[in-house]
């Protein structure tokens, strides 16, 4: 059986750029503001770099397709790049292919790169996209404050929650994200709101309003990793490591067959079982420390919740309310602020969030630090309620 | 004996009042406040001729087999596609199978009675034939047709068995008095006087017609008990009924102030209500004026209050909704440059090739059944969506567009671009198994949540302007509202 990645792994260096509306910045200049950071961080020289593995996410308003672009932006000397695409997961698939690489031994240094620009588009929000060639035939006009909407509408039919009770809930994740996310120099939206500026928003999806979502931002972030001896070997000290890698990639059944309701994540439920197998942890409330989850929209993050464990079913709206994901609650989630302060650069949102549980591990989150964290949980979720991916990661201490 | 065997009706919901139409023209044309009464019915952003002789089909075959059916014609001068027979797409849409006779019959405002002429005097020995006449009529801003016209379908079914109006005979007079005319580069009529239009053109042609048939049938005009002529102009036909010696209360109602005068689909429309009150022996005239008149005559027979339609003429007119907003419905038609946001810009390419092979399910809505563990799925793929099962290439074709279905799930998106905002869409699961994330149309917002019955209908999903082309799907409605 196979023995799974935990502690196969390390993290020697990790950057991430601002986020944010980067007008004067070209995708190039995201991806060397964040590798360079890395590369300082893991005190290596850009030759050490053996492979890389490149995260883009919608080729048509970003680099374009290959991974050439990144070869290219960094100058990198024809070493093995490959491009990776999987929706939202992009960058955690980016991580994944580095991060296996290494297990491996294919290569003792790698490096995972994820990038973004959304801003070029012209207008707010996701850009308006083609699906493929069938799916535009049939699949609804839908975008994605849209698709996760739904979340809502199937949440409530089930768990018979009250519209405004669950309003009010979702307006609380959006407020502890931005008192979170006004701690973070490198986060796109930076101040503090209000539960009656979420609940009075103008309706974008109902019942999502425009602060239930998440800001759309162009960013980089990336991650040199090596084995736990060469990261020893170049004198790096108290160790990160991968914990567990898991992916859950819907089939259809969700959307097509079984008795699912629309009110959670079906992938969600598998990725984690699988990621929390794989690191070994038997009781994830009591493990682990903190988490970056999916916070598209405030109602993906409030579901999640479930999804990961952390709350019992039809339990999150109350758990919630009460502050246990806060930062001072018993898990903080978005310490960092999550995607509703940094935006959704699709590309580097999986390594944005691992950006932080590394500064984390190593104490350097300044204001939003917390207290010895050693297990860190991210998710990421590409696609829609019905049919989805999801991304699972665990970072831990190396002990 | 033959004649007509079933019927139905389709009327758009969306009924825009009159008066908004009058407060915002009448400052430029004082008249039309005088036309300002009661209401017209619109197409919804989404609705064509095409998907409106959906409907109406669909109400006809709510009376008659499917399997029955030889040949379908479809009459209009709307239709939206000049060289791709728009009577295929809506008989796969009907499932009416490949072995079907079809025609599109246009060109004039008597296309409907015309081919209904054809189909009586010429139709299949075995089975039925449908004509569906339908119009999504187009008129400049501000016009009296705007004023005076109505978007609607009809359908009426010919056969030998089961009649409930049996055929008596035909006469067609012919001349080539233009009224109107469309040229092949508009899309708008241009008309001439209405007073002379009457004059020389109805109270003659329709008369020369009428009167040649009850010779021809040897019956008497005083013994009309229904008179069907369809005109924009309302005193119309009671002054070519008084010529004729038709009896007043025989004339039936053009219904310009609730629906408006659907043009080829009108006279069908009107044939529709009469047959919905017609009693056994009721002798029916239903006449089409339009470079001369066609005239036929119906008898009721006694099967004719036992074959009504599910939804009808008075059932579709029922089901309304009332609009003010005459910005939106310049919008729908295109009469004015709206601003759609860069959202709007997206290119819509329609890929010919893949749509043909996904025909199935894009027109026909349908789905797939597997042989081995009767899952019922919706689109049919190559494996069985059952985890238990997962055959490969086991289903069999399952038609869904006649299923009922559950919202699982829903949200009203303001985001996407949409013709007419919130874009409605969500879960649906099927009576019987089957979901589908699909799209929602004519919602009313109250009328939304997770449980609600839906029944779906064929619809526009997206134009592509760019390249005068218009994609078809099936989209899910709440079922009591």
């Amino acid at each position: 059986m196979a023995s799974g990645i935990k502690d196969k792994v390390v993290i020697l260096g990790m950057g991430c750029s601002k986020f944010g509306e980067r007008w004067d910045a070209s995708p190039a200049d995201l991806m060397s503001e964040a590798f360079e950071e890395s590369l300082a961080d893991a005190g290596v020289d850009k030759s050490q770099i053996e492979m890389a593995w490149f995260g883009a996410g919608i080729d048509t308003f970003n680099v374009g397709s290959s991974a050439m672009p990144l070869s290219i932006a960094l100058r990198l000397p024809y070493i093995p790049v490959t491009k990776l695409e999987n929706m939202c997961a992009t960058g955690t698939e980016a991580f994944r292919g580095a991060v296996y690489a290494v297990a491996s031994g294919a290569c003792d240094i790698a490096l995972a790169l994820g990038v973004e620009k959304l801003k070029d588009v012209g207008y707010g929000g996701l850009p308006q996209r083609t699906r493929g060639v069938e799916n535009d035939m049939y699949w609804p006009n839908l975008s994605a404050p849209g698709a996760f909407a739904q979340l809502a509408s199937g949440y409530r039919a089930k768990h018979c929650v009250d519209k405004a009770e669950l309003k009010r809930a979702m307006a609380h994740i959006s407020v502890k994200s931005h008192t979170n996310g006004a701690k973070n120099p490198k986060a796109h939206l930076q101040r503090e709101i209000t539960e009656e500026q979420v609940i009075n928003a103008p309706y974008i999806a109902e019942p999502i309003g425009l602060f239930d979502c998440c800001g759309v931002s162009d960013g980089a972030a990336c991650a040199i990793v090596c084995t736990p001896e060469i990261a020893r070997a170049l004198g790096k000290t108290n160790l990160v490591s991968v914990k567990a890698l898991q992916l859950a990639v819907s089939n259809g059944e969700e959307a097509g067959f079984s008795n699912w309701d629309g009110s959670y994540l079906k992938t969600t439920r598998i990725a984690a079982q699988r990621a929390y197998d794989e690191a070994g942890i038997r009781n994830p409330r009591e493990e682990i420390s903190m988490t970056e989850v999916h916070d598209c929209f405030s109602i993906t993050e409030l579901v999640t919740m479930e999804d990961l464990q952390l709350s019992d079913e039809g339990q999150a709206v109350r758990d919630v309310l009460n502050g246990d994901f806060d930062a001072d609650g018993r898990i903080p989630c978005q310490i960092d602020g999550g995607l509703k302060c940094f935006g959704h650069p699709i590309g580097a949102s999986g390594m944005r969030m691992i950006y932080e549980n590394y500064l984390q591990f190593y104490g350097l989150a300044g204001d939003r630090q917390l207290k010895e964290p050693r297990l860190a949980l991210n998710h990421n979720l590409g696609g829609f309620p019905h049919q989805n991916i999801c991304s699972i990661s665990v970072i831990g201490r190396y002990e | 004996m033959s004649g007509i065997t079933a019927y139905g009706a389709y009327i758009p919901r969306n009924r825009l009042l009159k008066s908004a139409i009058a407060d915002a023209n009448d400052w430029f044309d004082t008249s039309l406040r005088g036309l300002a009464k009661g209401e017209r019915s619109i197409c919804n952003w989404d609705e064509d001729t095409i998907t409106m002789a959906v409907e109406a089909g669909q109400d006809c075959l709510s009376v008659l087999d499917a399997g029955s059916v030889s040949s379908l014609y479809l009459a209009s001068t709307t239709l939206p596609f000049l060289d791709r027979q728009n009577s295929v797409v809506v008989s796969q849409a009907l499932n009416l199978g490949d072995r079907l006779r079809t025609m599109d019959v246009a060109a004039s405002q008597r296309a409907a009675t015309s081919a209904l002429i054809n189909l009586l005097e010429f139709g299949a020995a075995k089975g039925n034939s449908l004509l569906l006449a339908s119009e999504h009529r187009r008129s400049k801003c501000g016009s009296r047709a705007e004023m005076l016209w109505g978007d609607g379908a009809a359908a009426v079914a010919v056969g030998n068995e089961d009649v409930i109006a049996e055929y008596l005979g035909c006469e067609t007079y012919v001349t080539d008095f233009v009224d109107h005319y469309r040229g092949e580069d508009s899309t708008i009529d241009y008309d001439w006087e209405e007073r002379w239009i009457r004059d020389e053109g109805y109270m003659k042609s329709v008369p020369l017609a009428v009167s040649r048939l009850l010779d021809k049938t040897g019956v008497k005009a005083s013994e009309i008990a229904h008179f069907v002529l369809a005109s924009d102009k309302a005193r119309t036909p009671a002054a070519v009924a008084k010529k004729i010696g038709i009896a007043a209360e025989a004339i039936a109602d053009n219904h310009i102030g609730d629906v408006g005068v659907a043009g080829v689909a009108h006279p069908v429309l009107m044939l529709t209500e009469v047959l919905e009150k017609a009693k056994a022996g009721d002798l029916i005239l239903l006449t089409g004026f339009g470079q001369g008149t066609d005239a036929l005559l119906l008898k009721a027979t006694n099967a004719i209050a036992s074959r009504r339609p599910r939804t009808g003429f008075n059932g579709a007119l029922a089901r309304r909704r009332e609009d003010t907003n005459y910005n939106r419905f310049l919008s729908f038609n295109s009469l004015v440059d709206r601003d759609v946001g860069k959202r709007g810009e997206l290119d819509k390419q329609s890929y010919l090739a893949a749509m043909y092979r996904r025909k199935d399910l894009l027109t026909g809505f349908s789905g797939g059944k597997c042989r081995d563990c009767g899952t019922i799925q919706i689109p049919k793929e190559k494996y069985c969506v059952n985890p238990a099962c997962g055959a490969l290439d086991s289903q069999d074709d399952y038609p869904m567009s006649a299923v009922k279905g559950r919202v699982m799930t829903w949200t009203a998106d303001r985001l996407t671009f949409d013709w007419n905002p919130p874009a409605y869409f969500g879960l649906v699961e099927f009576e019987g198994g089957g979901r589908l994330m699909m799209d929602f149309t004519e919602v009313e917002a109250e009328a939304m949540d997770s449980g609600v019955e839906v029944s779906v209908h064929f619809r526009i999903r997206q134009f592509d302007n760019q390249r005068g082309f218009r994609k078809y799907f099936w989209k899910a409605t709440p079922a009591q509202q």
